[in-house]
């Protein structure tokens, strides 16, 4: 069937075509069901990035992330995606600055670097190529319900993760409600270049006391292990998502997370400092073998007329005392049709773990634990950025993010002698992240 | 005056509940939830890549998604 109707005041004609099924999906629309059972399969979506992160005068990171999703009907939905990276450039090893030059053995036990007076010490040895690939099949079960699966595979020169996750989610409520809870098991192993150090060890650092290469490697040796550790962790995730009105939604997360196994860092030390404040030794750091963390996460997004609002908080508290408060907020502005810009704020706020030491004060009796790592010390983080996206006429998108992160570690409380009054033991960290986004 | 306060404070607790049995829209209300930016995953590759940064600098992990695994990244 064709109607041709006639516009009155143009006297153009138009042709409607198929009017039997225009008028189908209509009445489809208004009764909100689906027309007759078709089980049509997506098309593939796909989703790139390649984001670059800087930290001024240490690690530098470039990584890029391909995407790729597929609902093959009915909500049989496969995503993917692989991921690599590159590192390299200087991570602080956890030592104090002193007022005179400082040598050390680099983690392999080949080589040495020297930091100069008052210089944070900071090892430039990191160099890593990471790949990660995840797999995800999700499709529903019975009743309302959903159920997904999947795994999760990383790979660096010296480490390994593998993982594998479930999960049931069931609707509520006209679907205004979901409960969901899901499962992962992950399994690392640690394989470091010279072997891990033995805790508490001192650095060895050949000064000429030596009396040849195999005497030096001797006691390299012996301040290391040199089969592989590992981790293995459970993660329980109990989640509700309401939808509080035609503009609101909101989600509610419990994580419970317990690992056992190698925790600690095989690249930091902590330095060992007389009253004076100045170095005595340089020992390799030990944490426990053992975490369970918990966390609170609460999100809200909010449809403005032309945006969309997304603020999120986190609680978290583990058993090695590190709390920390994270509130994430990103606001969209559609300019026009196709276009938005997105400033983004976040705020972060940790304590220190209980068995964190920026330095071990020498005569005094040594801990079962001790890290200065001061990703485990007090500190507070901000980071400030502005998202541009784009949606080509084709329907593709493309999306330049640029911004920037500081952190800022504080002191917990601890007395700094002598010399050490003077230097910076809590330096800022500052880095830029520049992301390029396509997807089609 | 305590007592007034725990009578107060049961009756706005009440009211909230009955509120919440009346929380979310019907199927015809959900054009703008079903807009593509409002889905909680929106912007994956931007959630991964900044839990990567995250994971990496900070003690903490997760709470949007599982907190676990992961990489040896310094």
């Amino acid at each position: 069937m064709q109607l041709i109707s006639k516009n009155n005041v143009t006297g153009k004609t138009k042709k409607v075509a198929n009017v039997n099924t225009a008028l189908a999906a209509a009445t489809c629309a208004l009764l909100g069901t689906t027309p007759l059972v078709q089980a049509d399969e997506g098309v593939w979506e796909m989703d790139t990035a390649l984001l670059y992160y800087g930290e001024t005068d240490r690690v530098t990171a470039v990584e890029g992330v391909f995407s790729a999703k597929k609902d093959f009907g009915d909500e049989h939905i496969f995503s993917g995606k692989l991921v690599l990276d590159t590192l390299t450039g200087a991570s602080a090893s956890g030592a104090v600055s002193q007022p005179n030059a400082q040598t050390f053995t680099r983690p392999s036990g080949k080589g040495q670097y020297v930091i100069g007076a008052g210089e944070i010490p900071l090892d430039d040895t990191f160099k890593d190529t990471r790949v990660q690939l995840e797999a995800q099949w999700t499709q529903p079960l019975w009743d309302d319900m959903r159920g997904s699966t999947g795994v999760h595979l990383s790979k660096e020169y010296d480490y390994l993760s593998i993982s594998v996750n479930g999960s049931l989610a069931k609707d509520f409520n006209q679907k205004n409600t979901t409960v969901s809870a899901g499962l992962s098991l992950a399994f690392d192993t640690i394989d470091p270049e010279g072997g891990r150090p033995v805790a508490f060890s001192e650095m060895v650092i050949d000064q000429g006391q030596f009396a040849n290469e195999q005497a030096y490697q001797a006691a390299f040796d012996a301040t290391r292990q040199e089969d592989t550790d590992d981790k293995s962790t459970v993660d329980l995730m109990l989640g509700v998502t309401q939808v509080i009105n035609r503009r609101m939604l909101m989600q509610f997360n419990y994580g419970y997370a317990k690992s056992d196994g190698y925790h600690t860092d095989p690249f930091k030390v902590l330095s060992v400092v007389n009253d004076q404040g100045l170095t005595q030794s340089l020992v390799h750091e030990d944490r426990p073998t053992e975490r369970t963390r918990h966390s609170f996460y609460w999100q809200t997004k909010y449809a403005l007329d032309s945006g969309v609002a997304d603020i999120s908080y986190r609680y978290a508290t583990d058993d090695w005392d590190i709390n920390s408060h994270t509130i994430d907020s990103r606001l969209r502005f559609n300019l026009t049709d196709n276009t938005y810009i997105q400033p983004h704020f976040r705020y972060y706020q940790q304590a220190a773990a209980e068995f964190y030491q920026p330095f071990l004060l020498e005569g005094t009796t040594l801990p079962s634990f001790a890290s200065a790592d001061y990703r485990l010390g007090e500190m507070t983080a901000y980071t400030l950025g502005l998202k541009y996206g784009m949606k080509m006429p084709s329907g593709n998108e493309w999306a330049f993010r640029l911004e920037y992160y500081q952190q800022d570690p504080k002191n917990a409380g601890f007395e700094a002698p002598g010399v050490l009054q003077q230097l910076d033991l809590y330096p800022s960290v500052k880095a830029v992240i520049a992301q390029v986004s396509y997807s089609f | 005056m305590l007592r007034k306060a725990q009578i107060m404070l049961a009756f706005l607790i009440s009211t909230q509940l009955v509120g919440c049995a009346n929380l979310g829209v019907q199927p015809w209300e959900r054009d703008l939830l079903a807009k593509e930016e409002m889905a909680l995953d929106a912007e994956g590759n931007d959630l991964g890549l900044d839990d990567h940064i995250y994971f990496s600098k900070e003690a903490t992990s997760g709470g949007r998604a599982f907190a676990g695994g992961g990489c040896g990244c310094n």
